[in-house]
């Protein structure tokens, strides 16, 4: 069942054109990761697809009634504004006391209730972002580089948590990384993303095609090789890609 | 009955727009909004002008000049312009050309104190009426709208995915600013109308763990302040708008001030 499809999107910000053709859907409970270099759109698309950007082509449809989950990739606080966690954990929708502890429990951080959120470390606001979108069982969790900032083990454990969270809830998975080997180990589906849809398959199909190679080369570091063993042997390839938005 | 009736009537009229202005304020200072305030209220005084010319209500004139004036704020805000210059050239040509506005007009000279830092102990039933009718509106407003107002406050995009349009939110805030600056007129003036916005809340910050203690905190230390400063005013024979405003500064002082002692004494290895 689709969650949300996009129809031939495309996004322009100021004067440049971000997005262009882009169509894609997701699925009822698959996890899906956009790949891309910097300035491909991927965050651009995110907010499209949340609704805080309007598209000047192209549709987004999404089922009636679809509860969308949101981490942002960060969160800016004003000093000005108090914010314990608890009450944080209450936006949108008040919740009773009871259900905001019970999440705390189950994102491990019992002892913050009452702590204020710009007091916290930059793995503790993570589990509170995303336990806060959480809170409404969304159908659809959308991570914009959730794990910015954070260390490696740091983000290891974060991507354990979502995909218990997609076994617990069922919800689909939608989200924007930088880490290739997370996401070659993390999704059903990968998008490679460079101001349109490059490429999309199951993460061993992308990681083979063309498209792809040509934006993160062919070893990614080194990474890849570490977790599918397959990519050791690099071949350079010189030949074009047309990789740059039609204006 | 140990209260003149003026007195009372002002002492009304002072809690009225402390208790309306105060929690909106708050949102004045979360979203960073301090100059918003000022070209708003500065604006009204172009509306007084106006309505001073055509024999209008002055709450009218003050109200739709406040409106068009933080619509237009509002609109240009996120288009890319630089915002604070913008909100300086407009808060202070607004007032420039309110009181050039109000010049042209013959007898009006010596009211023109009374609009600038408002004149509390002349509030008639009427006006009374208008102050509480306006608050009551404003805080109606702000409770109705205040988990959206609040996400949208935090983050717009947050906001978004949960099917909240920020710009609406804005535009409540823009109408409630317009409605507390109108009936503020009277009570502190156009020249510190902001700062019944801004002192409260800000003296409010550092005794509230939650938005919602900050803005009922605001709302207390503003009221505390329309009553002592218009006692104060009263014993000293000084302007009551001023010393009200003064009352709060006051107040703002001493918990700044206070929580930083607190602090240090807290945590001694902190400075």
């Amino acid at each position: 069942m689709r969650l949300i499809e996009t129809d031939g999107v495309a996004v322009r910000l100021g004067g440049a054109m971000v997005l262009h053709d882009v169509s894609l859907a997701i699925n009822k409970g698959e996890i899906v990761t956009i790949v891309g270099p910097n300035g491909s759109g991927k965050s651009t698309l995110l907010r499209t697809i949340i609704g805080a950007i309007k598209p000047v082509r192209g549709q987004i449809r999404r089922t009636p009634g679809l509860r969308i989950g949101y981490v942002p990739q960060k969160l800016h606080i004003d000093p000005t504004l108090p914010l314990t966690v608890t009450r944080f954990l209450s936006l949108p929708r008040r919740h009773a006391p009871a259900i905001v502890r019970a999440a705390l429990e189950q994102a491990g951080l019992p002892d913050l209730r009452d702590r204020q959120m710009t007091d916290l470390s930059g793995g503790q606001l993570q589990r509170v972002l995303l336990a806060r979108a959480l809170m409404e069982n969304p159908d659809l969790l959308i991570l914009d580089e959730a794990t910015q900032g954070l260390d490696q083990p740091g983000s290891a454990a974060f991507y354990r948590r979502i995909e218990e969270v997609r076994q617990e809830m069922g919800c689909a998975v939608l989200m924007v990384s930088h880490e290739l080997h997370v996401v070659m180990s993390a999704s059903d589906r990968v998008i490679c993303l460079n101001g349109h849809v490059c490429c999309e398959g199951r993460p061993e199909i992308v990681a083979q095609a063309e498209e792809y190679r040509a934006i993160f080369g062919s070893g990614t570091q080194g990474a890849l090789a570490l977790y599918r063993h397959d990519h050791d042997h690099g071949h350079d390839h010189d030949h074009p890609h047309s990789h740059e938005p039609a204006e | 009955m140990i209260l003149d009736d003026f007195l009372m009537r002002a002492a009304l009229a002072g809690l009225g727009v402390a208790i309306a202005a105060a929690p909106l304020g708050s949102f004045v200072v979360w979203r960073r909004m301090a100059y918003f305030g000022d070209a708003t209220a500065h604006a009204a005084i172009l509306g007084v002008a106006v309505a001073l010319a055509f024999s209008m209500s002055v709450f009218v004139g003050a109200l739709v000049m406040s409106l068009i004036m933080a619509t237009t704020v509002s609109t240009l805000s996120g288009r890319g312009f630089a915002m604070d210059t913008l909100l300086g050239v407009l808060a202070h040509s607004a007032l420039a050309f309110g009181l050039v506005a109000v010049s042209f007009l013959s007898g009006v000279r010596i009211d023109l104190m009374a609009y600038l830092f408002g004149d509390i102990l002349a509030v008639s039933r009427g006006d009374l009426a208008v102050i509480w009718g306006g608050a009551a509106l404003v805080l109606g407003l702000l409770a109705w709208r205040w988990q959206a107002l609040l996400t949208a406050t935090l983050s717009p995009d947050l906001a978004y995915s949960a099917g909240i349009d920020p710009r609406r939110e804005q535009l409540v805030l823009t109408l409630a600013l317009a409605v507390v600056v109108a009936v503020a007129i009277k009570v502190v003036g156009v020249l510190l109308i902001a700062a019944m916005l801004i002192v409260p809340a800000a003296a409010a910050r550092p005794l509230a763990t939650t938005p919602e203690r900050m803005a009922l905190i605001a709302a207390l230390i503003a009221a505390s302040s329309a009553l002592g400063g218009l006692r104060a005013s009263f014993a000293m024979d000084t302007p009551t708008g001023p010393t009200i405003v003064c009352a709060a500064a006051l107040i703002f002082a001493a918990t700044t001030l206070g929580s930083r002692l607190w602090q240090t004494r807290l945590s001694p290895s902190r400075h």
